[in-house]
């Protein structure tokens, strides 16, 4: 095996041993990026030399001593989670400059544990998106399959983790950011519970669903760097203190006993038919596994995506208002008004999607409008939470797909914006909430085309997902995750 | 039809965007579809019930007022498109 190939886990084992160092590690890595991405198209930048000194330094600190389970592993970033010194655009024109003067803390935590940063991976506009088609430098591609979409908004991070390139990624989801292109891409992907990981150093889409965390290749990596992230920071307002509980000590606890329910909304019409097949053997994998099967009734589903599309698009339209090409970003060069250069500056360095976005929040929220907009999807907001009590009144773990389909070909949802939205209905409803969410491999279609399987729990719950997928994980006995591209 | 292309223009003057003849058009048509379809919402009686604006109870995060260091102006002066040493330059306002 080459050290690219390795998981987390495998890598660590090698690592603590001495059979591998953190310099070879990375080089494996930063070659198999030199080798494939012209093709998957995942990385916006490639830091080698940092990430190389990164794994001297990981090396070094191993020879004298305990470290950190994570020390010197490489991962990539999305490009919205703010690197010192490190270009991070968010897949925008508005920030294709912008060179953090500081660390988020995820980052920093990292750092402070010797993890080696690879470079920086492409990403839908601001994170709007279902695909990375948005993102105004490439499209990322699903290694599974040319010509492919990765999925969005962490399409970068789903492909690179698929692809080999790196054995694990940060990115973030506001409305199933992480989860989606997991399931697209065949990798583990985590959302955690809402304020269990620091948004500082987070560049802001929706402030009250947006939440950063891991896309990895099996589930107890996915605990691992999960366990890395979490904990409180007080320079994010809405972060929580609770004592530390490591998810890793979880991971091979088992499913006996546990109630898992299986939402019906989550099998209505538009689910393609492999889906539901793949997400059935991942339910009976878990009865045989001594799990007990429930049918469970969440009857506001269906208002979810029009709740979304309120809410996220008016968090947006306030939280992008601070691109007005002053302090950073871009700003138009030909303005000779204060007005001017604002409207200008904005229209040249927002794309499509990000300008609609804008614009039905703006309307949302101006003035006639708010009440039957904002105020009353923030309304049914809370009925989608109350569904979500009860639920978890009656079962531990919700199961159900991910995404109705698989991957689709890049190119052929572009024009339909609502279709795209509608495509989100299985994954918003966890951020509305505020609950983890994860997606685990489940298997592939006909087409080759890997299909995921979502596991949703109580807040504060990610023990029981971690328990559940690498139950999943064992009890499917997929194949090594080896995309066809070599 | 839910909104006109007057509406559209007046919201863009908000959210200090300028919108081409096209994307006027292009943007009408899609806010169009996309708000009829939220108007679903209006389909649950929600009186009464209190609106969520974050998922479970949080306390407001205080601190005690105490000076600590902040970014040096040069850093907070690098990102900037146009800067002279000391502040920000804009256009005219006034």
């Amino acid at each position: 095996m080459k050290p690219y190939e390795l998981t987390i886990a495998q890598a660590r084992e090698q690592l603590a041993s001495g059979g591998l160092t953190s310099r070879e590690l990375t080089q494996s890595c930063l070659d198999r990026v030199a080798a494939v991405d012209g093709k998957i198209k995942a990385f916006l930048t490639v830091t080698s030399e940092q990430a190389l000194e990164q794994a001297d330094e990981a090396d070094r600190l191993r020879t004298r001593g305990a470290v950190a389970p994570l020390c010197g592993i490489p991962l990539s970033v999305k490009d919205l989670i703010c690197t010192k010194g490190i270009t991070t655009t968010c897949g925008s024109r508005m920030l294709e400059n912008f060179v953090p003067p500081y660390d988020a803390t995820v980052i920093q935590r990292l750092k402070d544990q010797g993890v080696v940063i690879l470079g920086k991976v492409a990403m839908d506009e601001f994170a709007m998106g279902s695909s990375s088609e948005n993102c105004a430098f490439q499209v990322p591609e699903n290694p599974w399959k040319s010509g492919f979409v990765s999925g969005g908004s962490s399409g970068g991070s789903a492909a690179s983790v698929a692809a080999l390139e790196c054995p694990a990624s940060l990115g973030s989801d506001t409305g199933g950011s992480i989860r989606q292109p997991a399931s697209l891409c065949g990798v583990v992907g985590m959302k955690p519970t809402y304020g269990l990981v620091s948004r500082y150093g987070l560049v802001a889409f929706a402030s009250s669903l947006d939440q950063i965390g891991p896309l990895t290749r099996v589930v107890s990596d996915c605990a691992l760097l999960m366990d890395g992230i979490c904990g409180y920071d007080p320079l994010d307002s809405t972060s929580v203190q609770r004592p530390p509980a490591p998810l890793m000590a979880a991971l091979t606890e088992g499913v006996r006993g546990m109630r898992v329910g299986v939402p019906k909304e989550y099998f209505g019409a538009g689910l393609d038919p492999e889906v539901q097949a793949v997400v059935n053997r991942g339910i009976e994998a878990l009865k045989d596994a001594g799990a007990t099967i429930i049918d469970i009734s969440l009857p506001y589903t269906d208002y979810c995506v029009a709740v979304y599309y309120l809410i996220a698009t008016a968090e947006a339209s306030s939280n992008l208002a601070r691109y007005d090409g002053v302090g950073y970003g871009f700003r138009a060069p030909k303005a000779d008004s204060l007005l001017e250069m604002y409207r200008e500056t904005r229209s040249l360095g927002f794309g499509p999607e990000v300008k609609r976005r804008i614009l039905i929040g703006t309307y949302a929220l101006s003035a006639g409008y708010y009440d039957a907009y904002y105020k009353k999807a923030s309304q049914v907001r809370t009925l989608i939470l109350e569904d979500f009590k009860r639920a978890f009144g009656l079962c531990d773990i919700l199961i159900s797909p991910v995404v109705p389909t698989p991957a689709w070909k890049i190119g052929e949802m572009a024009d339909d914006p609502l279709s795209v939205y509608l495509s989100d209905i299985l994954t918003i409803s966890a951020n509305l909430a505020g609950i983890p969410g994860m997606s685990v491999p489940g298997g592939f279609s006909r087409q080759g085309l890997p299909i995921g399987i979502q596991l949703q729990g109580p807040h504060f719950r990610e023990d029981v997902l971690i328990r559940a997928g690498y139950t999943l994980e064992r009890g499917l006995n997929l194949p090594p995750q080896r995309p066809p591209m070599d | 039809m839910k909104i006109t292309q007057k509406e559209v223009e007046r919201v863009a003057q908000l959210a200090r965007l300028h919108l081409s003849d096209q994307e006027l058009e292009t943007m009408t048509g899609q806010l169009d579809t996309i708000l009829s379809y939220v108007d679903k919402l209006d389909e649950l009686d929600t009186s009464g019930i209190q609106p969520t604006t974050h998922a479970f109870f949080l306390c407001n995060a205080l601190r005690e007022d105490t000076i600590v260091s902040s970014l040096p102006q040069a850093d907070a002066l690098a990102n900037s498109p146009c800067h002279n040493g000391e502040a920000f330059i804009v256009p005219r306002v006034l």
